[in-house]
């Protein structure tokens, strides 16, 4: 292994994790806004507006990633849909994951026990403030796990956007691979760097599901 | 004269209630009176529609056909839609305490904001009176020092406790209690009956589902056996659990007698 070249790159490497970081955090962001309309919309009385809901997150779990990614950056200029690299993979990030993400917020929402909902309407309460009040509070602390694994594959999955020139960690490694012919240095320094980034945010997770449901550690 | 005719209007009044789960009917013509601040005790065995009937008092089971009151108010209005009915139902079960089998506590809340919740938030009481009120009604179920505890550190006869305290803080005309005693390890029973004896001697109107036959025959002014959706036989409880008229009712508590032997 040539070290010296590992150090040498370590930087360019390191600005390029960012470009990751920032995209997927972005993804995730919107995504998170996304994923609340989907799983109001399926709750909506007008059926038609369901089904669409439900067709969406069928057609997105149904379809790889990359494909989404081709099909918005290389389709949606002929019907003028023109996004720059960086906007397309946060925008098709982002529509991604938030179809999964409402699959999630939706079971844990379900997850609560009726129960529940039945003591505070016993009291007094209407659907909204049982909603949230009761419901939510609860469902946001069992959202934390599933949703942490869906940003965890989307980290994972941004390694794609390299196809349409996103300068990220994966792009910037397969560049300098080009210029240096140092697959093995490079590919491992650029593996290492997702390690990081996806423990550091399984450690996060975990801090926010832990403090979320202390209530509940005898 | 109006102090005469509230104690004339009966506090709970079922009129030939009807309920169906698909085909299956559940409650067959269910009368039954509480009158105000007694205790009716239901007996009778599982699947019966005891829980069924109590939960259509508050309209958790929205009742086919008859005629449910509270305090001469309608609960059920099938002529109301919507929002209209939501508002209704909603100010009528403020007056309603429920007590469930499995507590039903909210666990992300501590003891007291379970308690304070639905004052502060329906009654728009402020922080400091709520937490008063709280503490008031912690006390009166022996759990003052629990206040600032999150549920599940509580055993089962206290989350009981605890979730007749939040049922009594809305200050309602009538408990109904489904089970409350049923998920209970039995040395937990008798701290719990307790409370509800000690609402009892305050004169709370209560209508209790029960398989504490003991209990029930303690404290209660009236007693109903149901049996298939219908109230098989009605009586002061002496009458009903010692010499009931129904051969019915003699099975059920002789069975009864037999498993818990
Ligand atoms: N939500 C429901 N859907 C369908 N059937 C139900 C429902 N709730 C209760 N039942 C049925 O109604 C009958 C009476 O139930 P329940 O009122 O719980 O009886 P009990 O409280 O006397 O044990 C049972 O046969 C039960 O299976
Ligand atoms: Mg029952």
């Amino acid at each position: 292994m040539d070290f010296d070249l590992m150090v040498e790159v370590t930087p360019l490497l390191i600005r390029a994790a960012w470009v990751t970081i920032d995209i997927s955090s972005r993804a995730i962001f919107f995504g998170f806004f996304v994923a609340c309309g989907l799983v109001f919309l399926q709750t909506l009385r007008f059926a038609p507006i369901r089904w669409f809901a439900r067709g969406y997150v069928s057609i997105v779990r149904g379809t790889p990633y990359f494909v989404q990614l081709l099909l918005v950056f290389y389709g949606g200029p002929s019907i003028g849909l023109r996004l720059d690299p960086v906007t397309c993979g946060v925008v098709v990030g982002a529509f991604n994951i938030g179809a999964y993400m409402s699959e999630a917020i939706r079971g844990s929402i379900e997850s609560v026990d009726n129960g529940q909902t039945e003591a505070a309407r016993s009291l007094g309460f209407g659907r909204a403030q049982t909603m949230f009040y009761i419901v939510l509070p609860q469902a946001a602390s069992l959202m934390i796990r599933s949703v942490g694994v869906l940003a965890i594959v989307l980290i994972k999955n941004s390694s794609l956007v390299s196809i349409i020139s996103v300068v990220e960690l994966t792009y910037q490694a397969q560049r300098l691979i080009g210029s240096t012919y140092k697959p093995l240095e490079i590919f491992t320094l650029s593996a290492l760097m997702y390690i990081v980034i996806i423990y550091a945010v399984m450690g996060i997770i975990e801090l926010a599901y832990r403090r979320a449901t202390r209530y509940t550690t005898q | 004269m109006s102090t005469e005719q509230q104690t004339a209007t009966p506090m709970v009044e079922v009129r030939n209630v009807h309920k169906r789960f698909g085909n299956l009917e559940v409650l067959k013509g269910i009368n039954l009176t509480v009158d105000r601040g007694k205790i009716i005790s239901i007996i009778g065995p599982s699947g019966s529609g005891k829980s069924t009937l109590l939960r259509s008092v508050n309209n958790l089971e929205v009742i086919d056909d008859g005629v449910i009151l509270l305090d001469g108010v309608q609960v059920n209005r099938p002529d109301m839609k919507g929002m209209a009915f939501e508002r209704h139902i909603n100010h009528i079960r403020q007056n309603m305490g429920m007590v469930f089998q499995h507590f039903n506590l909210f666990p992300h809340m501590s003891t007291i904001d379970n308690v304070t919740l639905a004052p502060r938030k329906l009654k728009g009481m402020d922080k400091k009176a709520a937490r008063e009120l709280g503490m008031e009604q912690l006390e009166r179920v022996g759990l003052a020092e629990k206040a600032d505890v999150f549920p599940n550190w509580l055993s089962g006869g206290q989350k009981q406790r605890v979730a007749i305290a939040r049922a009594l803080a809305m200050k309602p005309k009538v408990m109904l209690f489904d089970e409350a005693t049923s998920a209970l390890d039995p040395e937990l029973v008798e701290e719990v009956n307790q409370v509800m004896r000690s609402l009892a001697d305050e004169h709370m109107t209560m209508l209790i589902v029960t398989h504490e036959m003991s209990f029930a025959r303690d404290v209660s002014d009236w007693a109903l056996f149901m049996d298939g959706g219908v109230v098989v036989e009605e009586s002061a409880p002496d009458k009903l659990f010692s010499n009931p008229d129904q051969e019915r009712t003699r099975n059920f508590l002789q069975k009864h007698l037999e498993n818990n032997k």
